[in-house]
């Protein structure tokens, strides 16, 4: 006998059925995307909002997180078109080439089309959903590890535009590729943008990933970044999120991994009052990936990293190495998986997680895990949670750096160390940058004789929080 | 210069210190010997500033002010310095901007001009090559693979750039072969002056030979119970400190029968 369960909806998820009904029609593709856009939605459908009875999910109870779905955001207009773009450019010159996505929606005025590299195309993803491209459309799914996920299955429904970005193969891309995500919040506004990064064999290509805004209502993103790589190429990819206080973030990243292809990726991640940042690595044969990241937390700052690798193919290579700096009453979140199927033999994983906590109330929870179908392997996983090392610090303090630069000191030097995961000089002068901006506003906020910091509550948050998992 | 006062000193609620009494006067060095568990540590400890110890009475003065009100590092820019008998590796922070940070740090406590560059780096060579401390080892994170020796001279380095006025040196002589002692022995001795105290402890006579201290302390039981020349360390290496210990163990079962 079959039961037949019929899940209670919360407001966010009836909004969500709403408006997925209402604005299917209009949502760019051909009859193919249309399909897959139903079969994602009848995905999350089934399963609503994930709560922490979905494993992968456990940490960040997006149904008690997400408790309004917010309208989505119309089109940019002209004028914050060309306020963005003001913002952009005073900058200043740089060797990079940027694609401007503004809520959602790719900016090509705002971008630079007129000088992109040799070898690389970039195309607006709704016209190609429009045209059903075939290149573009076979790779929306993603590895098959990111299928069935409900954030990534929800942008797969509600995706509006992003970008294409195709390196032909054996192209050697020397300028920087910026992807950038500007959420604008004169109104609490969702968005879903896809980006999708097709790299030819040999080929070589940076791209950088950013999550930024203005301050303002509370917005909800939930975008999508696909990497397809051919045998041997190669991609360098840093993502960094720096969005306002108030804002749900939700960044998937695929990467698709031919023969002896190597696909590095660091998050810098700041922002936001709640970050779920996922990725789903498959490792083809010989293939290699490092994926870390350093995620600073303060205030009532929810921010999750959620990671699958998949060795699906002999002698592959993954390293994970993710940091976490929390304070206040944060909490930071590392979930690792890490799966050698059978005759993914030699394969050779390594994961790590270090977090430092600086406030009584801060917490990370860390779960590492391994599923391994393979019997030649090395895997390994390890991770560390505690306070600054008291012995380091009176050692500083001994040599006559006060408290706080003692601390600041051992902080820089904390996420200096995963920093060096960045190849790109000038990046990880600008990311560390960030992160003395970060320790320098967390002393300011420091009474001088070391109190407990003042007024965390009162920054930004979403919804209420159901934070008592340990 | 540097007085400690019947200083008694616990950790954990455990009596560590019982009362110890020590002058060192400027340009003078003075050395504390005792075997194991003495207490020798925990003075130093103390005197610098470290947290886990509670002082349940006693004073330490530097040129006369209390300073066991004050934080590490102001202790630091007052002019105290401690040589760690287990230097801290810190990985992540280059040493040179370390070395850069104490100095301006205590420059800036005291209200002094901060060094420009060219001054610290040349500060930094000149008393690197005294020590024979390469240019490379002076380009890695702080003491991070640096073997003791090593470790040991880049304490001695540090004291050479921050000058101070009192210095204490925490069995400096621990882990060091004849060769990296008499390189170490040559540092300290060449800052021996008329305005500067020295607090050398250790367990071993050995370091002595080389730093020749003008006094010698004996500590037991968590306080100095003998006080001579450079003579007594001579003594305490023949005799060993056995009548001391047992001292010490007089002094447990005095105090557990108090309980």
């Amino acid at each position: 006998m079959n039961a037949q369960i019929t899940p209670l909806r919360t407001p966010a998820e009836a909004r969500l059925i709403d408006q997925f009904r209402a604005s299917k029609a209009a949502l760019p593709g051909n009859a193919a995307v249309a399909l897959r856009r139903e079969e994602a939605f009848a995905t999350f459908a089934a399963g609503g909002l994930p709560t922490r009875r979905v494993e992968a999910w456990h940490y960040t109870d997006l149904r008690a997180l997400m408790r309004e779905a917010r309208p989505w955001a119309p089109p940019p207009d002209a004028s914050t078109v060309a306020a963005v773009r003001a913002q952009l450019d005073a900058e200043g010159p740089s060797d990079s080439v940027r694609l401007v996505i503004i809520d959602g929606v790719f900016v090509p005025e705002a971008s630079d089309l007129d000088r992109l590299p040799a070898g690389v195309q970039v195309s607006s993803l709704a016209a190609a959903l429009a045209e059903g491209r075939a290149a573009v459309v076979q790779h929306l799914a993603g590895p098959e590890i990111a299928q069935g996920d409900m954030a990534f299955a929800l942008n797969a429904a509600f995706m509006r535009d992003g970008v294409v970005v195709e390196v032909a193969p054996h192209t050697d891309v020397r300028a920087l590729v910026r992807i950038v995500n500007h959420r604008t919040a004169t109104t609490a506004t969702a968005s879903a943008a896809r980006a999708l990064v097709l790299v030819g064999a040999s080929a070589t290509v940076t791209i950088i990933e950013e999550h930024v805004g203005e301050a303002g209502e509370p917005t909800q993103t939930n975008d999508a970044l696909q990497f397809t790589l051919g045998d041997r190429a190669r991609v360098e990819h840093v993502s960094i999120q720096r969005l306002p206080p108030g804002a749900l973030c939700i960044a998937t990243v695929t990467a698709d991994l031919g023969a002896r292809a190597t696909f590095n990726s660091f998050a810098f991640s700041v922002g936001a009052s709640v970050a779920r940042r996922q990725l789903f690595v498959r490792c083809g044969g010989h293939a290699k990936t490092a994926l870390g990241g350093v995620s600073l937390l303060n205030a009532r700052q929810h921010g999750d990293t959620t990671l699958v690798v998949d060795h699906t193919a002999p002698a592959g290579e993954s390293r994970e190495r993710f940091k976490h700096i929390i304070d206040d009453e944060a909490v930071g979140i590392f979930q690792g998986k890490v799966i050698v199927r059978r005759g993914a033999q030699k394969t050779d994983g390594g994961m790590k997680s270090n977090a430092l906590l600086l406030s009584e109330a801060a917490a990370m929870n860390n779960r590492p895990e391994l599923e391994i179908f393979a019997d030649d392997v090395i895997c390994g996983h390890g991770a560390t949670c505690g306070a600054l090392d008291d012995n380091q610090l009176f050692y500083l303090m001994a040599r006559g750096l006060p408290r706080q630069e003692a601390e600041a000191l051992l902080l820089e030097a904390f996420a200096g160390e995963a920093l060096d995961q960045v190849a790109d000089e000038g990046l990880r002068e600008v990311l560390m940058r960030h992160v003395r901006e970060w320790l320098a506003a967390r002393a300011a906020s420091l009474p001088q004789s070391g109190f407990e910091p003042v007024g965390p509550a009162e920054r930004g948050i979403i919804g209420n929080r159901d934070r008592t998992e340990a | 210069m540097l007085e400690i006062e019947n200083l008694h000193v616990q950790v954990g609620g455990k009596a560590i210190l019982n009362g110890v009494d020590l002058k060192v006067e400027a340009g003078e060095v003075a050395a504390i010997m005792g075997p194991n568990g003495s207490g020798k540590s925990t003075l130093s400890y103390v005197v610098a500033g470290r947290e886990d110890y509670t002082v349940t009475q006693g004073e330490v003065r530097l040129d006369g002010d209390n300073i066991l009100e004050l934080e590490p590092n102001e202790r630091a820019a007052k002019g105290l310095f401690l040589a760690f008998q287990y230097p801290l590796e810190i990985p992540g922070v280059a040493t040179m901007t370390f070395f850069k940070a104490a100095m301006n740090a205590q420059r800036k406590h005291r209200g002094e001009p901060e060094l420009d560059m060219p001054d610290f780096l040349r500060r930094v060579r000149a008393a690197a090559k005294q020590l024979g401390i390469e240019q490379e080892m002076l380009k890695r994170p702080l003491n991070v693979g640096f073997s003791g020796g090593e470790k040991k001279r880049m304490e001695i380095l540090q004291m050479a750039l921050l000058e101070p006025r009192c210095a204490i040196l925490d069995e400096t002589d621990s882990g060091l072969d004849i060769d990296a002692l008499r390189i170490v022995a040559k540092g300290v001795n060449a800052l021996r002056a008329k305005d500067r105290a020295f607090l050398v402890i250790t367990h071993y006579q050995r370091l002595l030979d080389h730093i020749v201290p003008d006094t010698v302390h004996v500590m037991s039981g968590g306080r100095i119970v003998r006080s001579g020349g450079p003579e007594l360390a001579k003594e305490l290496e023949a005799r060993g400190y056995r009548g001391y210990a047992e001292e010490r163990t007089t002094d447990e079962i005095a105090s557990a029968g108090a309980k």
